[in-house]
């Protein structure tokens, strides 16, 4: 068992009268990659920004690394790297500036390395307003991570990449990942999260309503899985046929679509029912419900309540 | 030490790859005083007397009063602080390097204006070089404090150009600089003396220009020297990192405490 090295008890943030979150409860072991998910407004960023030693706490407390940000900032600096939204440089800077002038100031050498191996080789004597957004983004990351952090903290790492950028951060991540970097990451790419996060928590309305794996969170929904069949002689097309556990069908694309709750005797079933019939099957798909999905559901439900 | 060095190169450098700084800390004060002593020196002669000291107070004046507190500003608003905040960068090296940059510029400023005058205009040059770079240190060091205090206090640009207009503005019109002090009715006068041009051309006129003080010329410098360490203590104290629900040490008001140094010189040295 990994020792945690994010604690967060029943950690409280207000502005005025307004909650932003309410004593939320949660840790990450050393070395993981967790996914902090949440729809615009749920207090991702005010946890995130907290832990990070921007924000003071109005209840609780917070560990990182074992130090507390709020009271010991120094010392957080050198432990965490932090990727914010907003890329936070100067407009003026150019890349190899940024990563002197950030390096310097963490007393470490700079490692332009990173600027090669983020595709900003190109641009390092170029200014920060000129670059792309993408650029904007990976060179905030190269400047997270080149003090070589325990802790990283990413706010939308892969807004505005390109899929080769994307993957390229996605395996540096790995990368990091596997050299015990820890990886806290708050994005609205659920796909990202599934693929990426060993853990993820969903905060909805300033509070904490699901965390675990992305397969338990996915596993503890309505529990749909969507069956996709297309036959030779189409003869799933009348759907007047019902297989066991199937609470919804429909057709699309001459494919005959199930959403079953116990995919074992649904998917039996429609075999069978393809045999009796002299039909033969061309394609048949099984999706679990995604990470997407259940976020959706337990935000719509969330929100209707 | 290394990150002072960083630091400074970089702001350096932004001071004249941006082309406001490049217009605040160069182009306007230079292009300004190639005017007034073309246009000016033909018009008033007594001005040729006054082109050093007060084109050099004005350089000051408008590299730091319109070039230092918009960017402070823009950078707070624009979550630069809270990465700095995030990497360790100390709040005083935020609000001091960009001034003492500034400084760097208007010497460079200063040099062109006392290399030149004389040859262009026969302008008088300083018959006390010493206390001409004292004076020049002490206007630099209040006039950067003050705007650096302008960038840490104002809620948004539109707030900063007022701001640094309402120190900037009477400056040019009861400082010294377009017209003499003793011109001026008294009740002016003690008003002008509130404002850092005003202490800066009597302290170069009595220690620097070989000229007649109107009041105390190193009382001037005193004041000078206070006003500007004291706004950028205030600038310290009442800093923040940036304007979403942080919290500030102090209310924004006791910024007009930079005023103190100026309403005692008024009553220890005039």
């Amino acid at each position: 068992m990994k020792n945690s090295i994010i604690e967060v008890k029943d950690f409280r943030k207000t502005y005025g009268d307004f909650v932003a979150v309410d004593k939320i409860s949660f840790d990450v072991k050393q070395g993981e990659i967790f996914g902090l998910l949440g729809p615009n407004g749920a207090g991702k960023t005010s946890t995130l920004e907290s832990l990070e030693g921007l924000r003071a706490p109005n209840g609780g407390s917070l560990r990182v690394a074992g130090i507390d940000p709020a009271r010991e900032p120094r010392k957080l600096r050198n432990v965490i790297g932090v990727q914010l939204q907003s890329s936070g440089l100067p407009e003026s800077i150019t890349p190899d500036e940024a990563m002197n002038f950030f390096c310097a100031y963490h007393d470490v050498k700079p490692r332009f390395d990173l600027l090669e191996r983020l595709g900003l080789s190109e641009k390092r004597k170029d200014q920060f307003y000129k670059l792309s957004t993408g650029q904007q983004q990976r060179l905030g990351l190269a400047l997270a991570v080149a003090h070589d952090p325990q802790v990283l903290f990413l706010d939308e790492p892969t807004a505005g990449l390109d899929v080769a950028t994307r993957v390229e951060l996605h395996e540096m991540m790995r990368e990091l990942q596997s050299n015990g970097t820890t990886i806290v990451l708050a994005t609205h790419d659920m796909a990202e999260a599934e693929e990426m996060s060993d853990r993820v928590a969903i905060l909805l309305n300033s509070k904490i309503v699901t965390i675990g794996t992305p397969m338990e969170i996915t596993a503890t929904g309505a529990g749909f899985t969507k069956v996709s069949v297309r036959t030779q002689s189409s003869s799933l097309s009348n759907t007047d046929t019902s297989f066991p556990f199937v609470s919804q069908q429909t057709v699309k694309d001459e494919y005959s679509i199930y959403f079953s709750t116990d995919i074992g005797p649904t998917v039996s079933a429609i075999i069978a029912h393809i045999e009796t019939h002299g039909d033969s099957l061309i394609d048949l798909r099984v999706e679990r419900p995604s990470l997407e999905d259940r976020f959706l559901e337990i935000t719509t439900n969330g929100a209707a309540q | 030490m290394n990150a002072f060095i960083n630091h400074f190169a970089f702001e350096f450098r932004t001071g004249i790859r941006n082309k406001t700084l490049l217009l605040m800390n160069y182009l306007f004060p230079l292009g300004f005083y190639l005017l007034m002593g073309f246009v000016l020196g033909g018009i008033n002669p007594t001005f040729r007397e006054d082109t050093i000291p007060a084109m050099v107070v004005f350089a000051i004046m408008t590299a730091t009063l319109l070039g230092i507190p918009d960017p402070l500003v823009n950078a707070r608003e624009n979550g630069i602080f809270r990465s700095y905040k995030i990497n360790g960068i100390p709040s005083i090296s935020i609000l001091v390097i960009p001034a003492l940059t500034t400084m760097l510029h208007l010497l460079i400023v200063a040099v062109v204006i006392t290399a030149t005058a004389p040859l262009l205009f026969d302008a008088p040059q300083p018959v006390n070089w010493p206390n001409f770079i004292l004076v020049f240190a002490g206007t630099a060091i209040a006039c950067g404090g003050i705007s650096v205090l302008i960038g840490v206090v104002s809620p948004s640009s539109r707030m900063t150009v007022m701001w640094s207009q309402l120190v900037f503005l009477p400056s040019m019109v009861v400082g010294g600089l377009m017209l003499p002090y003793r011109m001026l009715p008294e009740a002016a006068g003690k008003i002008a003396q509130l404002l850092p041009a005003t202490q800066a051309m009597n302290a170069f006129n009595g220690l620097a220009m070989g000229r007649t003080a109107d009041f105390s010329p190193w009382g001037s410098v005193i004041t000078l020297f206070t006003s500007g360490l004291l706004a950028f203590a205030l600038a310290v104290y009442l800093f923040s990192w940036d304007s979403r629900n942080t919290a500030r040490r102090g209310h924004t008001a006791l910024a007009l405490l930079v005023l103190l140094p100026y309403v005692a010189g008024i009553f220890l040295f005039s």
